[in-house]
């Protein structure tokens, strides 16, 4: 089927384009919108935002794949961004991967073994002077400590449910060991 | 005017119960100067007052914003004019403007609004980048709060001067910073810079003029109209630099954050208001100034300018970092003052790990359209790699220095730059440790956490 907004982002969406003088302006909003209700921003969605936007397919495409923020594959539930750039780094922004990646049971880039969790590795996030942090969902949690970490993350972790075992998107997706980082 | 206390001017309302809200901050003297300005001044007389402030733009690049405004060409009915704020706040390191937009979201609000009012603007779009999901929640409140109230429609004030502003969320690319980069980006392309001549106040958003102001750079034209702009650039303790700013501090010091201060404060002094090094036992050992692309400074080094003409003759003999933070005094010592936002690194930290950190940055966010910075960046990182790892030779380290050589003055925008010259200091500053990398093989553990390791905890129960 192909996507389609909800009506209340419908409504979102309608008013995005009285914001700017050219519909295309509103691209990076809308895709945003999309992916806020389909998890990540796939075929249908670039097809959805296309025929909105009056741009061809490839056009879309490419405004997708130039932003991390956009997932160009399915995510869990939660996704955890652990920033690594150097203010965080010299505070412990290693060990806090280290602890992610432990408990989480996969590497940066991948699925938790309970499906509940994307781990990815941020870029600076505005938070240095409260490093180590991470971002989690829309929420930035700050000067961590492992401890603080795991409540957190048993938090969070609590209250999503289960993914079927059958998300095969997820299935298997434990990330890339090897890297040195 | 004697009530104002002049050393808290940007975060006076920080720290006010429901700070961000338009009640509390209209109680605590929100839209006041807006409203006397809009009413009762002309827009040239508001750009005079921003010409005499000597403010020097808070994004990075220290340009004088009353100087940007009078680039743009004479009213042409048929052209509007934008106000672009840029919210991106990605230079790593650097964490201030996020203050200003999560505790007082209506003093941006207002400079907005002031300065639409000064350069014919009716739209402003103000890009903040996505992740700040409480600035954007409480922007987007602020805007819809003021509309409802008509201070944002077609009669702010009863002044026929029609004003809106909108939030612009960004997708995650550092690059979208750069000003060109952002308006690609605003209007719906991929992220890369544009090529310049022309500037943005000439052919900015949608082919129109366009003012593209930082955040902080816009949210101090209000104490700056109500100071009056000579007043407000006597604060500074520096000529051509006026008025006080954000600090930020990262790093190894034992309360890093952002607190408000004179311009010119230095290094030194911002250590010590953050409670100085963390550990008393490892001494500072570099410090980065003003966001990552700025060059690596040593508490060792001392100026030398013996000559009284020369810019820093009053720091003679001075370590570097008791030098005061300004846009000229920095470049004067061979850096930049970039964004104010400093990052302290005690003994702990290798140099080498920290430049392999911040190359691996530049690799990732360089947007490729230029190939001295995508190659160039890329090689950086590889060759950091490579000492790193103990798979290098001494020569790599020349290496190091033959290809940021070979970025610089090559590129459409300033990231090859703001790469390479990071790049070089911290090989002159650091080749002992580079070549001492290079020959033993490696770097100990390659961990740059020691300082911190028992402050993380051990995992819970
Ligand atoms: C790679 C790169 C990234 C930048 N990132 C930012 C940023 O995040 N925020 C910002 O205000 N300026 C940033 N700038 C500087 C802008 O290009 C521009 O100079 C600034 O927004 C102008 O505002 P100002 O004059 O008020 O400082 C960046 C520049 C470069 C080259
Ligand atoms: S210098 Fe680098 S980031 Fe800037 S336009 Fe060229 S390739 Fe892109
Ligand atoms: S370095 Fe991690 S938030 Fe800036």
């Amino acid at each position: 089927m192909p996507f389609q907004l909800t009506p209340d982002r419908e409504k979102h969406a309608a008013e995005l384009f009285t914001r700017y003088p050219t519909r295309r302006a509103a691209c990076i909003p809308l895709l945003h919108l999309c992916q806020e209700q389909n998890g990540w921003i796939g075929e249908d969605v670039i097809a959805f935002a296309a025929e909105r936007l009056g741009l061809t397919t490839a056009q879309v495409q490419g405004v997708v794949t130039f932003y991390t923020m956009f997932h160009q594959q399915p995510v869990a539930p939660n996704v955890v961004w652990v920033c690594r750039t150097l203010s965080c780094e010299i505070r412990g922004a290693k060990r806090i991967q280290e602890h992610l990646e432990e408990r989480l049971g996969c590497h940066v880039g991948g699925v938790s073994k309970d499906g509940k969790f994307s781990l990815k590795k941020a870029e600076c996030l505005a938070g240095c002077g409260q490093a180590p942090m991470i971002q989690l969902n829309d929420e930035l949690h700050e000067n961590l400590t492992l401890a603080s970490l795991d409540r957190i993350l048993d938090a969070v972790a609590t209250r999503t449910p289960a993914p079927p075992a059958s998300a095969p998107h997820l299935a298997g997706a434990h990330g890339t060991a090897g890297s040195k980082e | 005017m004697s009530a104002i206390d002049t050393s808290r001017l940007l975060t006076d309302r920080y720290g006010l119960p429901g700070s961000h809200t338009l009640a509390a901050a209209e109680k605590a003297g929100a839209y006041a100067t807006a409203r006397t300005a809009l009413t009762t001044m002309q827009p040239d007389a508001i750009k005079a007052e921003v010409k005499a402030a000597n403010i020097r733009g808070r994004g990075g690049a220290g340009f004088p914003a009353g100087v940007k405004w009078g680039f743009l060409p004479p009213k042409d009915p048929n052209k509007p004019v934008y106000l672009v704020i840029n919210a991106d706040e990605g230079e790593p390191g650097t964490f201030k403007d996020r203050t200003l937009m999560e505790n007082d979201p209506h003093r941006l609000l207002e400079g907005c609004m002031i300065a639409m009012r000064a350069i014919g603007a009716n739209v402003t779009y103000i890009y903040v980048r996505c992740e700040l999901v409480v600035s954007i929640q409480r922007l987007e409140q602020g805007i819809r709060d003021l509309r409802a109230r008509g201070l944002l429609g077609p009669k702010p004030f009863g002044v026929d001067h029609p004003m809106d502003i909108h939030v612009h969320p960004g997708a995650g690319a550092y690059i979208c910073g750069e000003e060109t980069s952002l308006l690609n980006s605003l209007e719906g392309y991929r992220g890369e810079p544009r090529l310049k001549p022309p500037f943005p106040a000439v052919s900015g958003a949608f082919g129109m003029p366009t003012i593209v102001n930082n955040v902080e750079t816009i949210a101090s034209v209000p104490d700056i109209l109500k100071l009056g702009g000579a007043a407000w650039s006597a604060l500074s303790r520096l000529p051509n630099d006026g008025g006080t700013r954000l600090y930020g501090v990262s790093g190894h010091v034992k309360n890093p954050h952002v607190f408000e201060g004179p311009v010119g404060l230095t290094l030194r002094e911002m250590i010590e208001r953050c409670g100085g090094m963390l550990d008393p036992a490892r001494p500072l050992k570099a410090v980065i100034p003003g966001g990552s692309s700025t060059p690596v400074l040593r508490p060792e080094d001392v100026v030398h300018a013996p000559d009284a003409a020369h810019p820093l003759h009053a720091w003679h003999g001075k370590s570097h970092i008791d030098v005061p933070m300004g846009v000229d005094t920095m470049r004067g010592l061979g850096t930049m003052l970039g964004t104010c936002c400093a990052i302290v690194m005690d003994s702990s930290v290798n140099m080498v790990e920290a430049a392999r950190n911040l190359m691996r940055f530049y690799h990732h966010e360089s947007c490729g359209q230029c190939t001295p910075c995508r190659e160039g960046t890329g090689w950086l990182a590889e060759i950091c790699d490579r000492i790193v790892d103990g798979e290098a030779t001494e020569a790599d380290v020349d290496l190091l220095v033959d290809v940021s050589n070979n970025m610089m003055g090559n590129t459409i925008c300033a990231l090859a730059d703001g790469t390479a010259m990071p790049m070089l200091a911290f090989v002159r500053k650091f080749r002992g440790e580079f070549l001492e990398a290079a020959r033993k093989g490696g770097v100990a553990d390659g961990r740059l956490d020691r300082a911190v390791v028992s402050l993380l905890g051990g995992r819970a129960a």
